[in-house]
């Protein structure tokens, strides 16, 4: 599902962010990414989203080789891939509601039916009676919530975090990383970046190691 | 809307009303805010490529629900920062009823000038044989034409003093033996319009008397080229004046941008076009446009209905029943139609030059 082949990616001030980077995530697996704040952990994931492209090598995202991917085809790519960000990157004007639909409303669905799939991921979340609030109302956790029920509301093939956990308590984030572990249940490819080692030693899954912008270690965590 | 779908928690939705007033049905929860056990099963088609396959026509509908709910999205957001939008739309409205303004006047001042049609001339050179009595006769004549209002015989010697007077080469004229000149009768026609009063000319040119007959045409020539000139500067007005809508709807449309800037980039980040990010900006353009002609247009009439008194009086001081002529039909529509391909257009430019800028990284 993510395939990356021999990748490199520096960047125009010259810093090299990812230096011969190779693996491959089938369909319906699960892994952790981790390493060093600056160890390129953010850049291996939006070469994923296609926010940049690889100086050097390819990368493959559910069979399309996003090297030579036309700029008016990444928007089709992007609808593929749910991603949590560290950052949350909510509309603070908008409702939860309003917030969750933005990826059925691009989409262009039926409104009746976004208001069902709106709901079923709030619910899943557990923040259905938070649907008219705005995300400034909500704690660190229930947005990052709202953050995840908007990547998985259009069922997209790829989830992608960005530390999904990252300032959250660890009850809180063990929770979180259930959820990730119940979409993956049902079929979702889904890469997590994250430096809490404790957490990704516990969940028993496949885990790769960035440093200085190479892969040093990849392997199941016990 | 009829369906009800069954939640896991036990909670249901059956319509939208009930979508209002989420906590009037209260929905019972595990203690666990994360229930470890959501009825996933009922959407194991969550996983996989199961990316919503919507076809053409529904395709279409959404694209048109999404120019609907954007439209109106848009003119919203206008009319919340009512002060700022009034600004905007007062510059446009002022731009336009510039060059607007001069067209309604020089609409007027040709329909004035089409009144004075009384003053052209037409000059009939006579054959030189034709007698001093036959060219009276003829004057006379003429006199009982419908379509000439008044005639004036000049005699040969007449012709030739009035030579003298007004060229300047009257000694010379005393070099000849014979007088050159031939009689002439002056002719003021009664009928007005240059085509009409050109087919007089015609027809007084077939006369066998007649040697040539010569329409002045300068004072006709001279307020034409006035017009042209008063139609060319409209023109070139209309043209930097409509720049400067482009403009100043670019200038605002780029401010909006930036204001949405995060919003452009979240949307962008879950997979939106640049025709859907786009879109809200030119409705914005749009109703800037639409706006500003309305309101030129409300200025252009709101002055002609204060000049229209006075004008008034001023017409029936020289006995004249003339009166302002406003904005055709046509004009208007044509004025509000161009104010919002103006606005559209400076949108459009603001946002191709723009938001390729805004990306996230």
């Amino acid at each position: 599902m993510i395939q990356f082949h021999n990748v490199f990616k520096r960047y125009e001030s010259g810093h090299e962010a990812l230096q011969n980077v190779s693996f491959n995530l089938k369909e319906g697996e699960m892994a952790f990414l981790t390493g060093h704040s600056g160890a390129g952990k953010s850049t291996l994931l939006k070469l994923i989203m296609r926010m940049e492209v690889a100086t050097r090598g390819q990368v493959n995202i559910d069979g399309i080789n996003l090297n030579n991917l036309a700029g008016r085809h990444v928007p089709y790519l992007r609808r593929k891939i749910g991603v949590v960000f560290q950052d949350h990157q909510l509309l603070y004007d908008r409702s939860v509601y309003d917030n969750v639909a933005l990826p059925l409303v691009i989409e262009g669905m039926e409104p009746q039916d976004i208001g069902r799939r709106v709901r079923a991921a709030l619910d899943k979340v557990g923040l259905l009676s938070k649907e008219k609030l705005t995300p400034i109302m909500l704690s660190g956790g229930e947005q990052q919530r709202v953050g995840i029920a908007r990547a998985v509301v259009n069922k997209p093939p790829i989830l992608l975090a960005d530390e999904p956990t990252g300032n959250l308590d660890p009850q809180l984030s063990s929770e979180i990383m259930q959820l990730f572990r119940q979409f993956n249940a049902v079929g979702v490819t889904v890469l997590i970046a994250s430096h809490d080692l404790d957490l990704i030693s516990r969940m028993g899954l496949r885990m790769m190691e960035l440093s200085q912008g190479g892969l040093t270690r990849s392997g199941v965590t016990a | 809307m009829n369906k009800r779908p069954i939640r896991p928690s036990g909670a249901t939705f059956p319509n939208r009303s009930q979508r209002e007033t989420p906590h009037k049905n209260p929905i019972k929860k595990p203690p666990n805010r994360l229930r470890s056990n959501p009825d996933l099963r009922s959407k194991s088609n969550l996983g996989g490529a199961s990316i919503s396959k919507v076809n053409k026509s529904a395709r279409l509908k959404a694209w048109r629900r999404h120019h609907v709910n954007m439209a109106i999205d848009s003119l919203a957001r206008l009319l919340a920062a009512p002060f700022g939008s009034l600004m905007t739309w007062a510059v446009i409205a002022i731009a336009l009823s510039l060059p607007v303004g001069l067209y309604v006047f020089l609409n007027n001042a040709q329909l004035v000038s089409s009144n004075w049609d009384g003053s052209a001339q037409i000059s009939l050179y006579l054959n030189e044989q034709v007698q001093d009595s036959a060219g009276r006769n003829l004057t006379q004549k003429l006199q009982m034409d419908s379509a000439i209002a008044e005639t004036r015989y000049l005699s040969r010697e007449q012709t030739l003093a009035e030579f003298k007077e007004f060229s300047g080469f009257g000694e010379a004229l005393d070099y000849l033996d014979d007088n050159p000149l031939p009689p002439v009768i002056i002719v003021r026609p009664a009928v007005s319009g240059i085509e009409s009063q050109q087919a007089l000319v015609s027809r007084l040119q077939a006369l066998p008397e007649v040697e040539e007959a010569q329409l002045d045409l300068a004072w006709v020539k001279r307020l034409y080229h006035i017009m042209e000139l008063g139609q060319r500067t409209i023109t070139a007005l209309g043209f930097l004046l409509g720049l400067a809508v482009l403009l100043v709807v670019g200038n605002t449309i780029r401010l909006a941008i930036e204001n949405r800037r995060q919003e452009i980039v979240v949307v962008k980040l879950i997979g939106a076009t640049n025709a859907f990010v786009r879109r809200p900006f030119l409705y914005t353009g749009i109703w800037y446009g639409l706006g500003g002609g309305i309101l030129a247009w409300l200025l252009i009439n709101v002055s002609l209905y204060w000049l229209d008194a006075p004008v008034r009086s001023l017409a029936s001081a020289y006995a004249s029943d003339f009166s302002l002529i406003g904005l055709s039909l046509r004009d208007s529509l044509l004025l509000l139609v161009s104010s919002t391909l103006l606005g559209w257009l400076g949108a459009w430019i603001a946002v191709s030059r723009h938001l390729g800028k805004v990306e996230p990284s």
